[in-house]
């Protein structure tokens, strides 16, 4: 039996195709994918990202414990409500999960890849031995984001008062609590917008305000076109445990300084770095006919090969693209193997598109 | 439960044919095919005057999700291709078997239409059932 968000029957009403994600029953389109990844980038929508993980950490040792557990340094987080993307590694620098981190009044609470829920809340928990702190899963949260050009406006708008005020003046990457809810100024879209996580009692209400008021509900199919045109990974795609940070295009989430911040698997990028050969995850785009697609054949100039992590037609910008692992020598061409024949490519560096527009050069 | 035309032929590999009175035959793809695909981006149809044969890939439909190979239901010469999908291959989405057609076909052999592996409507609905 499939995990269900609270906001299942609302899917279900609205005509959703629903499929397993991760062990969720999610929608993966309302009828057209391509028309919700427009509506992101044009205006506002809604996805119901409840199947995502919220963990709280407390505690005395809360801040210190972080900075163990993961390769971003939470000490960066100056202000109540300031998020930070970091990897949580094992010991030999593998990516256990990618995760969002807000600094709160004392403690922090993570955002966690949901196919991951399990060994993340296992090696968090196992890491907790030496420190004052308690790490707890908020299963009774459920989690919205709204994104688009028009996303924080129309939310704005519809709730009003203090919490609209709390919006408008929301800085990018920052999130502030409102009463029960926590309402954040992120995404994983590469547009402006909204993440909100708030009671499961409240969201199926807050939901259909939403639509009520405009807001189209897209699936995870627009979620995952919207989120590779920015050029973010996905995990279990683009990076898992056999990769380093320093192969899957999250350098600059390692804070190296200070250096004494001896967290988790930082030997071992050391050692990369210094080593100097790690693959590297690059851009690809194919302005011609066909469709780049996860484990294709990538292979560089000089013969080396590499691999497609994450492929997929852009609908922004009308052809197709990729992320792709090669190795360091490769340049700004490349071929692609598609069904036996070598489509030549550009190498770019990522993001293809923020804020509807393209942005590789 | 997709709509599946009684006058049509079928593979099991989700592709149509409709046989017209002067002997050629329009393919496609049916409406379960293009709904389990979702949005279709590039199709890519057989060059007109080339020889395709039954059974076997005669072009290849991309969709947002994954690529999947059309089938020949019969042998013959292609004498037309559905120029519009270039720029509109939504049109598969919106009406599978009427402007989502994909070539013609002259057929080399008519005998073929008698071919177990060309399904009737309601073979193909109980293929379609079975999978779900």
């Amino acid at each position: 039996m499939a995990n269900k968000t609270v906001l299942f029957d609302k899917h279900v009403e609205a005509g959703a195709k629903m499929v397993d994600f991760g062990g969720w029953d999610m929608p993966i389109n309302y009828g057209s994918q391509i028309e919700e990844h427009h509506i992101i980038r044009k205006d506002a929508g809604v996805f119901d990202v409840s199947h995502m993980t919220v963990v709280d950490v407390t505690g005395d040792d809360a801040q210190a414990y972080l900075q163990t557990l993961l390769a971003n340094d939470v000490a960066r987080l100056k202000d109540i409500g300031k998020a930070l993307y970091s990897g949580m590694l094992k010991d030999d620098g593998g990516v256990i999960d990618d995760l969002i981190a807000y600094r709160m009044d004392g403690w922090f609470r993570l955002v966690v890849n949901c196919s991951t829920r399990e060994k993340d809340l296992a090696w968090m928990q196992q890491q907790t031995e030496g420190f004052s702190v308690e790490v707890t899963e908020r299963p009774e949260f459920a989690m919205v984001a709204v994104q688009g050009p028009n996303a924080r406006e129309k939310v704005a708008e519809l709730l009003g008062g203090e919490q609209a005020e709390l919006i408008r003046g929301l800085k990018i990457f920052q999130g502030k609590p409102a009463n029960d809810w926590f309402i954040a100024r992120t995404g994983y879209t590469g547009e402006d917008g909204l993440e909100i996580i708030l009671p499961n009692d409240a969201a199926p209400g807050f939901w259909q305000q939403l639509v009520d008021a405009g807001v189209v509900p897209c699936g995870l199919g627009a979620r995952d076109t919207l989120r590779l045109e920015a050029g973010m990974n996905l995990y279990g795609s683009d990076m898992d445990e056999s990769i380093s940070p320093l192969a899957a295009g999250m350098g600059w989430t390692i804070a190296w300084e200070p250096s004494d911040r001896n967290f988790i698997g930082r030997q071992a990028l050391e050692a990369q770095k210094a080593a100097g050969d790690q693959p590297k995850l690059v851009g690809l785009v194919l302005e011609t006919r066909g469709v780049l697609r996860g484990h294709q054949k990538v292979v560089a100039e000089d013969g080396s090969e590499g691999e497609i992590t994450s492929g997929t037609f852009s609908p922004t910008l009308g052809y197709s693209i990729a992320l792709a692992r090669v190795p360091k020598s490769t340049g700004d061409t490349a071929n692609v193997e598609i069904r036996g024949k070598l489509h030549p490519v550009k190498v770019v560096r990522p993001p293809f598109v923020r804020n509807g527009e393209r942005v590789y050069k | 439960m997709s709509q599946i035309p009684s006058d049509l032929k079928y593979l099991t590999s989700h592709e149509w044919l409709r046989v017209e009175s002067d002997g050629t035959a329009f393919v496609g793809i049916t409406e379960h095919a293009q709904e389990a695909m979702g949005d279709l981006v590039f199709i890519e149809t057989p060059e007109v005057g080339s020889t395709v044969t039954a059974g076997e890939e005669a072009g290849v439909v991309e969709s947002v999700k994954a690529a999947s190979d059309i089938y020949a239901p019969v042998s013959g010469e292609v004498v037309a291709i559905n120029e519009e999908l270039e720029d509109t291959p939504e049109a598969v989405n919106n009406d599978a078997y009427g402007d989502g057609w994909m070539f013609q076909i002259k057929m080399s052999d008519p005998a073929e239409l008698e071919s177990a592996e060309l399904l009737s409507a309601d073979q193909y609905a109980e293929k379609i059932a079975e999978e779900e």
